[in-house]
């Protein structure tokens, strides 16, 4: 069990790129911390320096208060989980799960019996002595975990375990994952690029982008109170939807109608001319469902729905709207580094699933003004972010999984 | 596919396997003729004589062929070993770590490889006298190696290229010493890779004629391509081709076996489930 705290990590490859940009970012003893962010945001390469198969340009790397930049990856005591799982093909299950014991020189009783503890807890005692091959996906990501577990290594490590596995089996692992690592109370790093992972699994979340850290934080804190356009953007699925808005007064002008900001929020957002509002699809609803006692904290406007999707347990509602083009653009090039395509400017709104609002006709929507946030289109960062209320949020989360690790050991 | 697609591969098929194969029958066919039947222009001999076996291996011409094939073994296997070994080596170095030169060193391995056997045997063969390697074993070890390694190295690093990295990544973490991670995970990957790579410099090493007969002149170091082509008949009138063939049969039937025995491991896709599936 150790502390990993990295200050001032950079990767620079040798064209002079900086993958890893000035990273510092402290991981508590026993903390899931999440790196995440769209592809080639530096995440994965950021791990394997943790772990040792990345050399580090410079900054320093201390894992348990040992300086280890220059240890190689045998001698930093961790464990990790590969993508694609690097299961040894011409072992059985329980030699790959041995395979570091083995390494270790670790008596044969011992072996045996810490082989078979690891895989009564990962469910694989039937299949010990088949070869990988002969395994399911599911199957072979387990045993990748019981080689992880198999050793009191220092820290778990986890390069995108699930990307090779179904959705259902994914949901799965994701709480296994989750229920081991709270067991065992060991630090895990774990790199994702789904933010459902993200926001499920961890205590604190790293949003990374090109190499730099945006913001480190609980989920709710990423989700509640994001520090810019980027993280917004990032968190959350459906993602946040941003319209134009302009200054008047305390409020805002929106292609959805006005949308009142109360004194202390207008305050911030004073001197910019054009700016973006985010809001996300659930804040709004159905004006015809929304509660009479609701309806003053938000906005009514009516708009033409393009399409709707009905998911049973919700729905969503399409509309598009019109936007300067210099917005369009930036909303364009958001949408694009954040690996999706977005082709045309349109709010997506979460509607409740009862809701009788279809496609293509006019309807009334009500949005809850309470939660919106404002950010400057030109530096992306977020004007209304309330830090006070952000860092209640995680510490509520560190307080919550101290009380979850305490439950796990009894 | 129909079955008149099916006929029609069936018997192309059978056109090219009777048209490879029928040198071989021809040659076994003739290594069971008696001396009178073996210009007759009959394939089958009139009747079945195993004279000529007993010439090779027990009569007059097992001084010549007994330690040939000796030799050959000997040699075959000793030379076969140290290329693969290497070039398992230099393989790997290939496949895996970047250093200046290493695209020269692939492009002089092909060099080396096309190079005509025959333009440096006679230098070679003087070289030899002087240096006391001509007639030894040692003297033809070292010139099969410039036969088999640049195959080897060129074969084994595609091998090596194909094992996923993660492999020996995952090995690292766990423990290992690269030597280790080489050791225990690539060299087992590797294994029908090094396997293949041993039958094709066997081969190249067995079925040498022009070092054989150049750089050798008694039964210490002359293995059997060279010996055959000494042979001669019961006498100078008659034409060995009936020991010549026997002889033949003998010398194919090792590597025949090789290939039976390791063809599995050949075929073996030995990576599958390594990775995601």
């Amino acid at each position: 069990m150790a502390s990993i705290e990295m200050s001032h990590i950079v990767k620079q490859y040798g064209d002079g790129f900086p993958a890893v940009n000035d990273v510092s970012l402290d991981i508590a003893d026993g903390e899931f911390m999440i790196l995440v962010g769209p592809s080639g945001c530096g995440k994965s390469t950021l791990l394997r320096m943790i772990v040792g198969l990345e050399d580090i340009t410079s900054g320093d790397m201390v894992i348990g208060g040992d300086r280890v930049n220059d240890k190689a990856p045998r001698d930093r005591n961790l464990s990790m989980v590969f993508q694609n799982y690097a299961l040894y093909p011409h072992l059985s299950v329980f030699e790959n799960i041995a395979f570091p014991l083995r390494l270790a020189k670790v008596p044969d009783g011992e072996v045996k019996k810490r082989v078979e503890e690891a895989a009564g807890v990962l469910e694989l005692k039937e299949h010990l002595e088949r070869k990988p091959a002969n395994l399911s996906g599911g199957q072979r990501q387990r045993v990748a975990m019981g080689r992880a577990i198999v050793r009191s290594a220092d820290a778990f490590l986890f390069d995108e375990p699930l990307s090779n596995l179904d959705a259902k089996l994914r949901g799965q692992m994701r709480t296994e994952i989750a229920r081991l690592q709270r067991r065992l109370g060991i630090t895990t790093v774990y790199v994702t690029h789904d933010q459902t992972e993200a926001m499920t699994l961890g205590d604190r979340v790293c949003v990374l982008r090109k190499g730099v850290i945006q913001q480190v934080a609980s989920p709710r804190e990423l989700y509640e109170q994001p520090v810019n356009l980027f993280v917004a953007g990032f968190i959350g699925s459906p993602p946040m939807n941003f319209l134009p808005a302009s200054v008047e007064g305390t409020s805002l002008s929106t292609p959805f109608g006005t949308v009142e900001l109360g004194a202390e929020r207008a305050e911030k957002v004073k001197g910019h001319d054009l700016l973006l509002v985010g809001i996300r699809p659930e804040y709004f609803e159905d004006a015809s469902l929304v509660d009479e006692a609701k309806k003053p904290h938000g906005t009514t406007f009516s708009a033409r729905v393009d399409v709707t999707e009905w998911l049973g347990d919700a729905q969503y509602a399409y509309i598009p709207y019109e936007a300067p083009a210099e917005i369009a653009e930036q909303l364009k090039a958001l949408s694009r580094e954040l690996d999706s395509d977005q082709l045309r400017t349109q709010a997506v709104v979460s509607i409740d699933s009862t809701s009788r609002i279809r496609e293509g006709r006019e309807a009334e929507f009500w949005l809850d003004t309470r939660k919106v946030h404002v950010f400057d289109p030109k530096t992306g960062e977020n004007l209304t972010r309330d830090a006070e209320a952000g860092r209640k949020l995680t510490e509520e989360a560190a307080e919550d999984r101290i009380e979850q690790v305490e439950r796990a050991k009894v | 596919m129909s079955t008149r697609e099916k006929v029609g591969w069936g018997i192309g098929g059978l056109l090219i396997v009777v048209y490879c194969l029928f040198p071989v029958a021809w040659i076994i066919s003739l290594s069971f003729k008696s001396s009178d039947d073996i210009s007759n222009g009959q394939f089958l001999p009139t009747v079945f004589s195993g004279a000529n076996y007993e010439q090779i291996l027990v009569g007059d011409a097992a001084g010549l062929f007994l330690p040939a094939l000796v030799n050959s073994f000997g040699i075959c296997i000793i030379a076969t070993f140290i290329s693969c070994l290497l070039s398992m080596f230099a393989a790997y170095a290939i496949a895996r770590l970047d250093f200046p030169g290493k695209k020269l060193i692939l492009s002089t391995a092909l060099a080396v490889a096309i190079f005509p056997v025959i333009s440096i045997v006679t230098p070679l063969f003087n070289l030899w006298r002087q240096i006391g390697l001509y007639n030894t074993w040692p003297g033809l070890i070292i010139p099969y190696l410039s036969l088999t390694l640049p195959i080897s190295i060129w074969t084994l690093s595609a091998f090596f290229r194909e094992i996923p990295w993660e492999m020996e990544q995952a090995a690292q973490v766990d423990g290992a010493t690269p030597w280790q991670a080489f050791r225990k995970v690539i060299v087992p990957l590797a294994a029908p890779g090094v396997f293949t790579t041993a039958i094709i410099a066997f081969f190249l090493a067995w079925n040498d004629f022009v070092y054989g007969i150049s750089l050798t002149s008694t039964e210490a170091a002359r293995p059997v391509p060279a010996a055959l082509g000494l042979f001669s008949g019961a006498s100078q009138f008659e034409s060995p081709n009936g020991p010549i063939a026997a002889a033949a049969v003998i010398v194919t039937i090792p590597v025949v076996l090789l290939v039976l025995l390791f063809q599995r491991r050949i075929v073996a896709g030995l990576t599958n489930g390594a990775v995601k599936g």
